[in-house]
């Protein structure tokens, strides 16, 4: 038995891979904002004075990190349309990733938040700030830009994560590699390939976060 | 509609028996040759840092699914006829490698350099240097962070189901396809995660605050 490699079929249908990166890429980008909106709220909401509030918080992060993300999404996808809540793949893998990123978020964001010294905060009472301005500067910038590392490689991994949607048929790079695989059996070829494809884009992205970091934290510190 | 009775709770027990499997195979291969990666990293040969550098690199930066799918195919396209657990077994082995291998570097440069003069001067040689000196110390500085990739390992065997695999996630998958009750069984197979990983994500929290205050 000799089995000899042919990567023609990958160059042939590359151009369906290169837009199956972008969706990859979309899919990335919408959880990864919406993960940071679930992130800002999440700590706004486990600083509430109730009880309640904050349990509920607590929960929703335990339970999405503790449980693996494609439970997460078949869960979404399968279990909620018994509940009458039908979605289709797309929006799903939304907000599958949303969910599993924004846990995640909750928890590095805090920890920055929560490392803000107090007296920052009590200077800020003292020049008249209100309450929401002194969250918004004087917490939250600061704390962001603290986390702003261990945040973004949580959000390339929810990059990487993206590939699981392939389990409910969402467009992305994974499931066009899988037709491909089936229209030519070239399994090897298809999927090595496109391991190489997702490596540049979590490349890029990092060199993205790189530049951003750059450009909006470059005020001075100390 | 089927009920889910004795019988499907087994049949997903069973699912949760190749999931813990799945991960200690893939957690003692990979910490094997995670050490070897980590002790490659930290060397003083050029050329086994990059090596090691690019490894880790190459893992953390492509999808846990891509490897599996990679090895799967790859092992048998070398001409290894070898059982479909083997292949995912091999593929969690390198991936838990590549993650442990970065945690373990970053434990290793965080025990102080004097410890390491202090060694040699003692007339130390390396073998000893390292398992009696660094690790021990590298080790426990590294607990929560490898506490917290176990969790991940635990959750990311459930990949293996994509590939066809029948561990917990797919017997869940199968159990919901025979009783048509998708939001019962997916809860179960929920729940029966977060009973693994959560009091391990707890323990890794405490080892964490443990070693602040220690740290003070």
């Amino acid at each position: 038995m000799s089995y000899s490699l042919d990567f023609s079929v990958v160059i042939e249908r590359l151009p369906e891979l290169l837009i199956a990166c972008l969706a990859t890429i979309g899919l990335a980008i919408a959880g990864m904002a919406l993960a940071t909106v679930i992130g800002v709220l999440g700590v706004i909401a486990r600083r509430s004075r109730f009880s309640a509030v904050r349990a509920l918080v607590i929960g929703f992060v335990e339970i999405i990190r503790n449980t693996p993300f494609l439970v997460q999404i078949f869960f979404i996808f399968f279990a909620l349309p018994q509940l009458g809540i039908r979605l289709n793949p797309t929006v799903t893998a939304i907000i599958a990733l949303a969910l599993n990123g924004g846990a995640y978020a909750i928890e590095i964001i805090r920890g920055g938040v929560d490392a803000i010294p107090k007296g920052q905060i009590e200077a800020g009472l003292a020049l008249g700030l209100h309450k929401a301005q002194i969250f918004r500067f004087i917490v939250l910038k600061p704390a962001l830009r603290a986390v702003y590392p261990s945040l973004t490689s949580q959000f390339i991994m929810l990059t990487l994560t993206t590939s699981v949607c392939t389990s409910i048929a969402a467009y992305e790079l994974t499931s066009v590699a899988q037709k491909i695989e089936a229209d030519t059996f070239r399994s090897f070829e298809v999927y090595f390939s496109i391991t190489i494809l997702y490596l540049i884009i979590s490349s890029l992205m990092m060199g993205v976060f790189a530049l951003i970091s750059r450009i909006s934290f470059s005020y001075p510190v100390k | 509609m089927a009920t889910i009775g004795f019988n499907e709770i087994y049949f997903l027990l069973q699912g949760l028996k190749w999931t813990i499997a799945l991960t200690i195979i893939g957690f003692i291969g990979g910490g094997i040759f995670g050490l070897l990666v980590a002790l490659a990293r930290t060397a003083e040969s050029k050329l086994l840092r990059r090596a090691t550098t690019g490894y880790i690199a190459v893992f953390q930066g492509t999808p846990l699914l891509m490897q599996l799918f990679v090895v799967y195919y790859g092992v048998a396209l070398v001409g290894l006829n070898v059982d479909a657990w083997l292949a995912v077994a091999i593929a969690f082995t390198l991936h838990a490698s590549a993650y442990l291998g970065e945690i373990w570097r970053g434990g290793i440069q965080a025990v102080p350099k004097g410890q390491t003069e202090a060694a040699k001067a003692l007339g130390l040689h390396y073998v000893s240097r390292i398992k009696d000196v660094i690790l021990p110390q590298a080790l426990k500085i590294s607990l929560p962070a490898t506490i917290g990739f176990l969790v991940q390992l635990i959750k990311g065997t459930s990949l293996a189901a994509i590939v066809g695999f029948v561990e917990l996630s797919r017997a869940g998958q199968i159990v919901s396809n025979q009783t048509f009750r998708p939001l019962t069984v997916f809860a179960i197979v929920g729940l029966m995660y977060f009973l693994i990983c959560w009091p391990l994500s707890l323990w890794g929290a405490r080892t964490e605050r443990r070693l602040q205050t220690a740290a003070r």
